[in-house]
């Protein structure tokens, strides 16, 4: 990561996230300039490692993003993505990293506007806990 | 195998407080198996350290490696060796065995345990590990169908069960887990070996191992 | 003054024991006030070691005040405290005061108890402790030695009528009674047609030994529905409870008492088993009610 200002940082699946995202960038939506998008071939490749690297580089929150119930092309990536996004939340919740700093987030391919919803809920979680 | 799972984060903290440099330790045997300490703890382990760390203002820098089996003194040595000397402690995500093992080697260099061992097991489900020996150093599993009395019953009855067993045939202790005496008549009731069951067994000897036990090869 | 244990079993037609519980503390003040107050009524007074796992004072303590009053006591010892050797010299003890009556049980888990770290011990199970009080009946040891002063135990054994599974408990009860018991003395029964099979497999093995039948007393729906979750051993059949349930408030106990009285009686009458062993869980005081509720 090279982005040293990115707060968040969302791995996208190509099938799904990745695709809503460009879909809100064509849309002209706007979202908060701070977040670093990584495409990945399926939520279910993004392991544990992957998340907790992304916050000792300085993110303060993470968006594990793939496709809905019933639609991973690989059948089962986003199930696991979302039991390693739990895993990954009670590890975070040990090192005193609470609330829900890693979210799973399940969308379609043309849902850029929820994308967008997704992305300002997490940055006004993480503002609103740094203001405190 | 052996089977050990992660201390509470607090506890490896407070171990660790006052080094700033310090080695992480993972082993690609029995604790890779029972997802306590292989490479992949090591680096989720390390990650949270680090964090832990800079949330409180301290600097922790962390090296990291995996021993095939960190029982082994020649592994150890040659993994280690090198990174041992750029570190103030170690931390060994190993079984009881690994982190005195590594202990012995370095002498110089605290050693610390990440993991609390538990048992000897094996895994029942994915996720799932369960005691199946004790290693008393008195196998009887030929006289008990093959489920061993000493570890599987919680009072390591040799003439069970006892008075206690709750309905359905689960244990006194914990309703969870079955009456290992009731899993015993079922096992020889299939095997036609009931007769064994019936028997009466003797006072165990509990000094059949000697502790700390010590076994030399006849050809050494 | 009681006639000894082993003669009463041999002599009388319905053997009724009954427990004196041992006190948490120093105080033997009431535990010899429920002595006194048991000791003739029954023909012997158990008393329980470290019940449930709960520390208290030693049912070794609670037999020499029992004889000291002049009653006649059965010492229950555990496997869950005391090692192969302390087991052998504390009966060494006993004999030596007089305390002549031992009930051989595993015991209670740690887990049930309040000191839930504690190492358990279960050198021994309960077959192996009959086997033990054989030996040192014969006038040795159990590594072989002679002993300088023998025993002569009335050995007693507990079983369990009331289990599901009943087959693999079965087999410990015809270990226990193959291993040779003079008495003994069941878990709570509701149920008198498992007790009726439970005395007819004691007598294909052992048409000598005697059956006394548990008895405890409910007192109250809430407590039978508790003892059946937490207790065990012990399996209250829903009528009993829906019976507690439907007594007006604060009679629960009177209830209890009549429970108990009639299930006395019926054993009695129907010649189901040898006597009973009454226990009083807490309430040893209303004992002599119980008594009285059974005609006894």
């Amino acid at each position: 990561m090279n982005r040293d200002d990115s707060k968040i940082v969302a791995f996208c699946c190509e099938h799904s996230a990745y695709q809503a995202a460009n879909k809100a960038g064509r849309m002209r939506l706007h979202y908060p300039d701070n977040v670093r998008i990584i495409r990945v071939p399926c939520a279910g490749r993004v392991d544990v490692q992957h998340i907790l690297k992304a916050f000792e580089k300085g993110a303060a929150g993470v968006l594990v993003m793939g496709c809905q119930e019933g639609a991973c092309q690989h059948l089962t990536g986003n199930t696991r993505a979302r039991e390693r996004v739990k895993y990954t939340d009670s590890l975070l919740k040990e090192v005193g990293i609470d609330g829900s700093r890693v979210r799973m987030v399940n969308l379609g391919p043309d849902m850029g506007q929820q994308f967008v919803a997704e992305v300002k809920e997490m940055a006004e979680k993480i503002e609103g806990e740094m203001r405190r | 195998m052996i089977i050990a799972e992660r201390k509470p984060l607090e506890e490896i903290k407070n171990m660790l407080s006052g080094y700033k440099e310090i080695l992480v330790v993972g082993c690609r045997t029995c604790v890779t198996i029972c997802w306590a300490g292989g490479e992949k703890e090591v680096g989720i382990l390390s990650s949270q350290l680090k964090l832990a760390s800079s949330r409180e203002g301290n600097e922790l820098s962390i090296l990291e490696a995996t021993v095939e089996r960190q029982c082994e003194k020649e592994m150890v040595i040659e993994e280690l060796r090198d990174k041992v000397q750029e570190v103030e402690a170690i931390l060994s995500m190993g079984c009881g065995v690994g982190v005195q093992t590594i202990a012995e080697i370095f002498e110089e260099k605290p050693v610390f345990p990440a993991l609390n061992t538990t048992f000897i097991g094996m895994p029942e489900a994915e996720g799932v590990w369960v005691e199946k020996c004790g290693a008393c150093g008195d196998c009887m599993l030929y006289w008990t169908g093959g489920i061993c009395p000493v570890v599987r019953c919680a009072k390591g009855l040799l003439n069970g069960p006892c008075g206690g067993t709750r309905r359905g045939g689960k244990c006194e202790v914990d309703p969870e887990k079955d009456c290992a005496w009731v899993l015993i008549y079922r096992r020889l009731e299939k095997q036609g070996r009931l007769d064994l069951m019936e028997r009466y067994y003797e006072p165990k000897n509990y000094r059949a191992v000697k502790r700390p036990g010590r076994i030399e090869a006849a050809t050494a | 003054m009681a006639i000894p244990f082993r003669e009463a079993l041999k002599t009388k037609d319905f053997i009724v024991t009954a427990e004196a519980a041992p006190v948490k503390g120093a105080n033997t003040e009431k535990m010899q006030e429920h002595i006194e107050l048991l000791k003739d009524r029954v023909d012997a007074l158990n008393v329980t070691d470290n019940q449930s796992s709960v520390m208290r004072y030693p049912s070794l303590g609670t037999c020499l005040l029992i004889k000291e009053h002049g009653g006649e006591p059965i010492l229950q010892i555990t496997c869950r405290d005391r090692n192969r050797l302390a087991i052998q010299a504390d009966l060494l003890f006993a004999f030596s005061r007089g305390i002549s009556n031992v009930l051989c049980l595993t015991g209670d888990s740690i887990d049930v108890g309040d000191h839930k770290e504690a190492k358990p011990v279960f050198d021994l199970d309960s077959v192996q402790l009959i086997h033990l009080v054989h030996t040192l009946n014969s006038g040795k040891d159990m590594a072989g030695n002679e002993l300088d002063g023998g025993v002569d135990f009335c050995i007693g054994a507990s079983a369990t009528p009331s289990a599901d599974p009943i087959e693999p408990q079965l087999v410990k009860f015809r270990k226990k009674l193959n291993s040779g018991v003079d008495f003994i003395q069941t878990q709570a029964v509701y149920d008198l047609e498992e007790l009726k099979r439970c005395m007819e497999h004691a007598h294909k093995v052992d048409r000598k030994v005697k059956v006394l039948a548990g008895i405890v007393l409910l007192v109250g729906a809430k407590m039978a529905a508790f003892m059946n979750e937490n207790v065990p051993g012990i399996f209250v059949p829903e009528y009993l409870i829906d019976e507690l349930a439907q007594a007006p408030k604060g009679t629960g106990l009177s209830k209890g008492i009549e429970i108990a009285g009639r299930l006395i009686t019926q054993i009695r009458e129907e010649k189901i088993c040898d006597g009973v062993h009454i226990m009083a869980i807490g309430r040893e005081e209303r004992v002599p009610e119980i008594l009285e509720a059974a005609g006894l």
